[in-house]
């Protein structure tokens, strides 16, 4: 657990390092973009609209109940800026994409690709992990974006539409206005970049040290996807708390 | 390895003394010594497990050996710029093409990441490393679309791009036809002589080895039982040799058949 902690951290180091070569691989940057933003961004705005329900239809009627039902706009507003949003995406994505990483790079180490790019002098911390890492540090966040909208939306619909709190649109827009600020929604982009950079790091991690056939890719996979969303979680409550000091 | 000050085609040596490694405490390489003299093809022969692949992966420079030295025309291999400044290729078993690049891009792949060349220029290289070992037209091709015996010598043609000075082949003709496993034999021969490159070919096809080698290994439990000339090879009186180069297909029902037991 240790060894692969230090590898990981090697890993993340020697790819930041590797940054100024990102205009280098930008064609492989933007594949990677195409490729997160294809296979996650219907299934993010439909999870984000029912969280962002989900959140209304729980909060709403005991709010409204004592009497504080015009608040269920900040409080869906801020629980899913902070902290839904992006830790929901986050999850998705080490499920969705993480698990592609490290499928593709284990595959192309048991197969002898990455070899076969070290015998031709190509780094693959530049070939294969920058592309990516940078990909996921750009798109997580902008996920994040979509994600806290649509959930808004979610919110505002459910408490509109359900009799127990029936808060219309501006109502409810207007709460959130009021209690949320453009310092709460960077709390959660910082919190989603720092994900995307474990989600990256772990997968690639994982993918490069996969040893034998297709079942060691499997294992591969299934580590990377755990150890991320593991990570994503002791995270979380970190920075919670460092961000929390810092407001 | 620097192809855009590259102009020599002239072959380097290759040096190994001492040659150690284990893997979670069994020795797979037991102290191997051998030379390759510049332009050279030399073939390491050996049955399934005998180390080969392992030691071949130690010369390119992917595995660091316990003990021993590795020397590419004098440096060694581990130290730091050596595989930058020599042009070493290899040609993996299974040719190891990356399976999201087209043939073309396969095979100009180390020039477009080095930016070596501008891409038109990459593109006529390309072209004419493809024509070079009978794989015209096959461009736009993804490797999944290419049969066993066309993606070794996809592989072979990625590997001449680098213009190299040693070139590595890992079991070249397994899993091949007869007829291919001739031809690639033929153009590692042709390569070797047309260019000359210094060669290392490991294989456990004999008729492959004693067909194109100036002079071969024969290695078993990770030490080498004979080297020399495929002559000299072939008197060698080593009983695990003479099982190797005895073991055929020759069944008499009476002796039960003949094949090879491995050391």
């Amino acid at each position: 657990m240790f060894q692969d902690a230090g590898e990981i951290l090697m890993l993340l180091w020697r790819t930041l390092r590797s940054l100024p070569r990102t205009w280098r691989q930008r064609r492989k940057v933007f594949e990677q973009l195409f490729e997160i933003g294809n296979a996650s961004l219907l299934m993010a705005c439909v999870l984000a609209l029912f969280i962002g329900g989900v959140l209304a239809l729980q909060t709403g009627p005991v709010l409204a109940e004592r009497g504080l039902g015009g608040f269920v706009g900040q409080v869906v507003g801020l629980s899913l800026c902070r902290e839904l949003a992006p830790v929901m995406m986050a999850i998705l994505i080490a499920g969705r994409i993480g698990s592609a990483m490290a499928a593709e790079i284990g595959s192309m180490t048991v197969y002898q690709e990455v070899d076969a790019l070290r015998t031709m002098n190509i780094n693959p911390v530049h070939y294969l992990v920058l592309p990516r890492l940078v990909a996921i540090c750009v798109a997580l966040p902008v996920l994040v974006v979509v994600a806290i909208l649509v959930g808004w939306l979610g919110g505002a619909l459910v408490a509109f539409l359900n009799y127990q709190v029936a808060i219309s649109f501006e109502g409810f827009f207007g709460s959130l206005r009021d209690g949320v600020d453009l310092l709460d929604i960077l709390n959660g982009l910082s919190k989603s970049a720092a994900f995307a950079l474990v989600i990256g790091t772990v997968s690639c991690h994982q993918g490069l040290a996969t040893i034998g056939g297709p079942r060691g890719i499997g294992r591969s996979v299934t580590k990377a996807v755990v150890n991320s969303i593991v990570l994503i979680l002791i995270l979380d409550y970190f920075l919670t708390r460092m961000l929390m000091q810092l407001d | 390895m620097d192809a855009a000050t590259a102009t020599s085609n002239t072959g380097i040596g290759l040096s190994v003394s001492g040659l150690r490694k284990s893997y979670q405490g069994t020795e797979v390489l037991c102290g191997l010594d051998l030379e390759v003299q510049p332009g050279e093809l030399f073939v390491i022969m050996g049955p399934s497990g005998s180390g080969k692949t392992v030691l071949l992966k130690h010369l390119i420079g992917l595995e660091t050996a316990d003990a021993g030295e590795i020397l590419l025309a004098g440096e060694p291999v581990q130290a730091p710029g050596v595989l930058d400044r020599l042009r070493v290729a290899m040609v993996f078993q299974s040719g190891a093409l990356l399976s999201s690049l087209t043939v073309a891009e396969n095979v100009g792949l180390y020039l477009s990441e080095h930016r070596l060349k501008p891409p038109a220029e990459i593109q006529r290289i390309v072209a004419e490393k493809l024509a070079l070992v009978g794989l015209e037209g096959t461009e736009a091709k993804m490797p999944a679309e290419l049969s066993g015996g066309m993606r070794k010598r996809a592989a072979l043609a990625r590997a001449l791009v680098i213009d190299p000075q040693l070139i590595f082949y890992d079991e070249p003709t397994s899993e091949l036809d007869p007829m291919i496993a001739v031809t690639i034999g033929g153009e590692i021969l042709r390569l070797n002589r047309r260019m000359g490159v210094t060669s290392v070919v490991v294989t456990h096809d004999r008729e492959l080895g004693f067909g194109i080698a100036h002079r071969m290994a024969l290695i078993a439990g990770g030490t080498i039982l004979a080297m020399g000339t495929p002559e000299e090879i072939r008197q060698s009186d080593d009983p695990t040799v003479r099982r190797f180069l005895s073991a055929s297909y020759d069944f008499d029902d009476t002796k039960g058949p003949t094949h090879e037991k491995h050391a």
